[in-house]
């Protein structure tokens, strides 16, 4: 089955749901929509997409993205790629752990690594990194910590631990507190 | 050599004639080095791809065995030796501290792999720690992605070689209210607080590696993303080639 | 190891018998002597009953995804490599296949033929080390391991030859392979393709009728077809619940559909029905290596004839666009997805790991069994953290 026809049939059981064609997949234009489709699809007996293969997401700048891969045990001869787009803002997707239990690892990895919010999931927490974490390392905007200089926290850390520090340090960690924007387009100037 | 200096200074051709009639003569330091560096026994700690490796050194083709590491113990008071093998991540590493703090003395280790002397392929990663040695004193550095099972022998005669130049009287466990144990690093939101420990590990002056690297985002390198709605762009046909005779109008022969 | 026991206790109920009973909360891991890796399990535990189990991930998490989106894409390649340490071949050949779909370029006959054999030679190597592992977990120390990892030495010989490395082998490219086997090489091949049943039947003879083996695996951690499929379970693990569902069958990559090959199922889907799937698909690659060893011929093994963009693999920009391709990977369903924005590096690159989804059904295996059940199942689900935590 082509991917017109995999549309043609949709529609015709869901009548008001949006699906637009993005290259070779499937753009579900309003993300509430989405567990209908999904729901249609397994329970279909023409379609029968029964195995969620993959769920990522991605960061495209303007909004984040969510793309998932299914496939069918039965009817081996086709596949069915469907897209999600929500703000970057406040992110919400309906999740698909109630249907396809495989979702709810990668699910979470999505929320951990890109802040989408899945509306559902039984256990939506941090995967890859630890709970205390603050950020979602895959958005393109995310600044890495520089592993080479102790800040303040660091300094209070080490000495409330009884480890001792040198003044260079010290100085260092007072610099970047006082002076951390002349330190940032310094560093600038030097990338460029 | 460090460990020349334990050996006795007895004359070689006396040494021999004596050993005949089976007298052997050593000094302390030599026998007692001798005894612990031919039973060193590691601890099982893989953490990746050093691991299997490891674990190859350890079966019956390059057998750790002849050297004496016979055992890997499980248990970090039982162990003598901790080979950190593979990548340490920010997430795991106050588990390593804690199970080094765990050891008993004497203890050694041994990093093997470029991962965890440095950071190794994924240094520039934000889980990525670079280099457990920023938190742990470490004997012997084993480069390698992943070091062969006969470069991890090699690490481990160079810590056997390590182990013969110590002095009993000058080692750190005899000595008094000495405890090798070191602070164990918190998670923190950005990374691990702190980033290093100040009295094992400094700095480089000459890293360089904020000034060189940067992900194409922040460096502006890329500013803005893919558009897949698009259509895909078709690949423009090569441009008709001029006739080489321009005044020759006939077509080319064509091919049989 | 004192750490690793947690105590937190509370009264569960006084049950039928008039006792109050307690649970127990135990860590299980990162670091300990059976977990395959970097793994760890928070148990609650009623006597030796496991009553719920949470694994716990992320320790190895080394940024694969996040460093790819930085490097060039011939870079990516020995990044795969390490992602499955134990099979860097089939790895590479995801990946590889990924990008020729992105820039659609044509691979000769040998480079397929190459690149059948080395993932079918990583299928031994990664099945025989997982059943040598399983065995360690289950108390046999290390001898089964020590039979196994003979046999994947020879194989490791044949992947140094060819590629210079016995683990890391980065041996394949955009278009192909890196160097053509020589014909020394393809003996050593047929050597041990040869040889190779007789330490099969030797393995078996120990082991499947060993009585503390089947009594250890048969009836333990089942896991029923329907909940297989609905958590994306891939690979011999899915297969053994009876679900006929190979992709070298379905999508009938590369060339396979060349071979005559046979995919075993399980009945039950337990422990010892996965173990034995693994037995029976090592004899299966054989007959596919010994059909690719007869059918291979003499010929390019780099692509002649590549797109504008190829030309330099350094300085390969794809046209924009996404490709997600996918292969039946030793472990499962190894994908890759990959967005280009028609620059040098990726924008998203996304590897979907097979024995991070195979984890979903952990607990759902574990719960009535005994803590050392918990382990023997962790063991059969066959995992690898490289590829767990990426």
């Amino acid at each position: 089955m082509t991917l017109d026809e995999i549309k043609r049939h949709i529609e015709q059981h869901l009548p008001d749901v949006a699906l637009k064609p993005v290259r070779e997949s499937l753009l579900v234009e309003n993300a509430a929509d989405l567990t209908r489709v999904v729901e249609f699809l397994k329970d279909d007996g023409v379609l029968q997409l029964n195995y969620l293969s993959s769920v990522t997401g991605v960061d495209y700048l303007t909004f984040l993205e969510c793309v998932y891969h299914f496939y069918s045990v039965e009817n081996k001869t086709y596949s069915l790629q469907l897209r999600v787009r929500v703000d970057r803002d406040d992110p919400h997707i309906p999740s698909l752990v109630p249907i396809f239990r495989g979702a709810e690892f990668q699910e979470r990895e999505a929320y951990d690594m890109y802040g989408i919010q899945f509306d559902g999931h039984p256990d939506l927490r941090r995967i890859l990194m630890w709970d205390g974490f603050a950020g979602h390392p895959m958005r393109k905007d995310y600044q890495q910590e520089d592993s080479e200089v102790l800040d303040g926290d660091d300094i209070e850390w080490l000495r409330k631990h009884d480890v001792s520090v040198s003044e260079e340090h010290i100085k260092m960690a007072e610099s970047l507190r006082t002076g951390g924007e002349s330190e940032e387009t310094q560093s600038e100037q030097a990338e460029a | 050599m460090a460990f020349s200096k334990n050996k006795s200074q007895v004359d070689e051709g006396l040494k021999s004639e004596l050993a005949k009639k089976g007298i052997v003569t050593t000094t302390l330091n030599e026998l007692y080095n001798w005894g612990r560096r031919s039973s060193i026994w590691p601890m099982q700690f893989g953490l990746a791809c050093c691991a299997i490796e490891m674990i190859a050194t350890a079966c019956a083709r390059y057998d750790i065995a002849r050297f004496g590491a016979e055992l890997f113990r499980a248990s970090p008071r039982q162990a003598d030796l901790i080979i950190i093998a593979g990548t340490v991540t920010k997430k795991m590493t106050p588990q390593v501290v804690r199970l080094y703090n765990q050891m008993a003395e004497p203890k050694y280790c041994i990093t093997m792999g470029a991962c965890s002397i440095s950071g190794g392929p994924f240094i520039d990663g934000y889980n990525t720690l670079r280099g457990i040695d920023r938190f742990i004193p470490v004997d012997v550095h084993l480069p390698g992605c992943p070091p062969r099972p006969e470069a991890l022998l090699y690490g481990l005669q160079t810590l056997q070689k390590k182990i013969d130049g110590q002095e009993i009287a000058k080692t750190p466990w005899y000595q008094k209210g000495l405890k090798r144990e070191y602070a164990i690093p918190d998670l923190g939101p950005k990374g691990l607080i702190p980033k290093f420990n100040p009295e094992v590990w400094q700095p480089r002056e000459d890293d360089h590696r904020k000034e060189k690297y940067g992900s194409p985002m922040i460096t502006g390198k890329k500013t803005k993303a893919p558009d897949l709605d698009a259509p895909p762009k078709q690949p423009k046909a090569p441009a008709p080639k001029p006739p080489k005779r321009s005044d020759d109008a006939s077509p080319p022969p064509q091919e049989a | 190891m004192f750490e690793k026991l947690r105590v937190k206790t509370k009264v569960i109920d006084s049950g039928a018998s008039g006792l109050d009973t307690q649970t127990l909360e135990v860590n299980v891991g990162p670091q300990h002597p059976s977990t395959h890796g970097v793994f760890r399990m928070t148990m609650v535990l009623d006597g030796e009953v496991v009553k719920s189990l949470r694994p716990v991930m992320g320790y190895l998490h080394r940024n694969h995804e996040q460093i790819a989106e930085n490097i060039t894409y011939s870079a990516s390649m020995p990044y795969t490599d390490r992602l499955d340490y134990f099979n860097s071949m089939s790895n590479n050949q995801a990946w590889a296949m990924t990008v020729e779909q992105l820039a659609e370029v044509e691979i000769p006959d040998r480079a397929e033929y190459i690149r059948v054999i080395m993932s079918e030679l990583t299928r031994l190597v990664n099945h025989v080390s997982v059943i040598g592992f399983l065995l360690n977990d289950m108390g046999a120390f290390f001898t089964p391991t020590l039979f196994a990892f003979r046999e994947r030495e020879k194989i490791l010989d044949v992947f140094e030859a060819v590629s210079g490395s016995r683990m890391m082998c980065n041996y394949l490219r955009f278009g192909g392979v890196n160097r053509d086997l020589t014909d020394e090489q393809l003996g050593q091949i047929k050597v041990i393709v040869a040889d190779f049943p007789a330490f099969l039947d030797e393995f078996e003879t120990l082991l499947a009728q060993n009585e503390i083996v089947c009594m250890r695996t048969q009836n333990v951690g089942v896991l029923p077809a329907e909940l297989a499929i609905n958590a994306s379970v891939t690979g011999p693990m899915l297969r053994a619940s009876g679900v006929n569902y190979d992709i070298r069958k379905v999508d009938q990559y590369s060339v396979y559909d060349r071979f005559e090959f046979k995919i075993p199922l399980g009945e039950k889907g337990d422990v010892y029905d996965r173990y034995y799937v693994r037995m029976l698909e090592m004899r299966e690659s054989l007959k596919i290596l010994n059909q690719a060893l007869e059918q291979i011929e003499p010929g390019p093994f780099m692509a002649p004839k590549v797109p504008a963009c190829l030309k330099n693999p350094r300085n390969f920009k794809p046209p924009v666009g996404e490709a997600y391709c996918r292969i039946e990977a030793p472990k499962g369903e190894l994908g890759f997805y990959v967005v280009s924005d028609g620059s040098k590096e990726p924008w998203r690159y996304h590897v979907r790991a097979p024995s991070f989804i195979n984890l979903t059904v952990l607990e759902a295996m574990c719960i009535g069994y005994k803590l050392a059940d918990a382990i023997v199942i962790l063991g059969s689900i066959d995992i690898v953290l490289g590829e767990v935590d990426r």
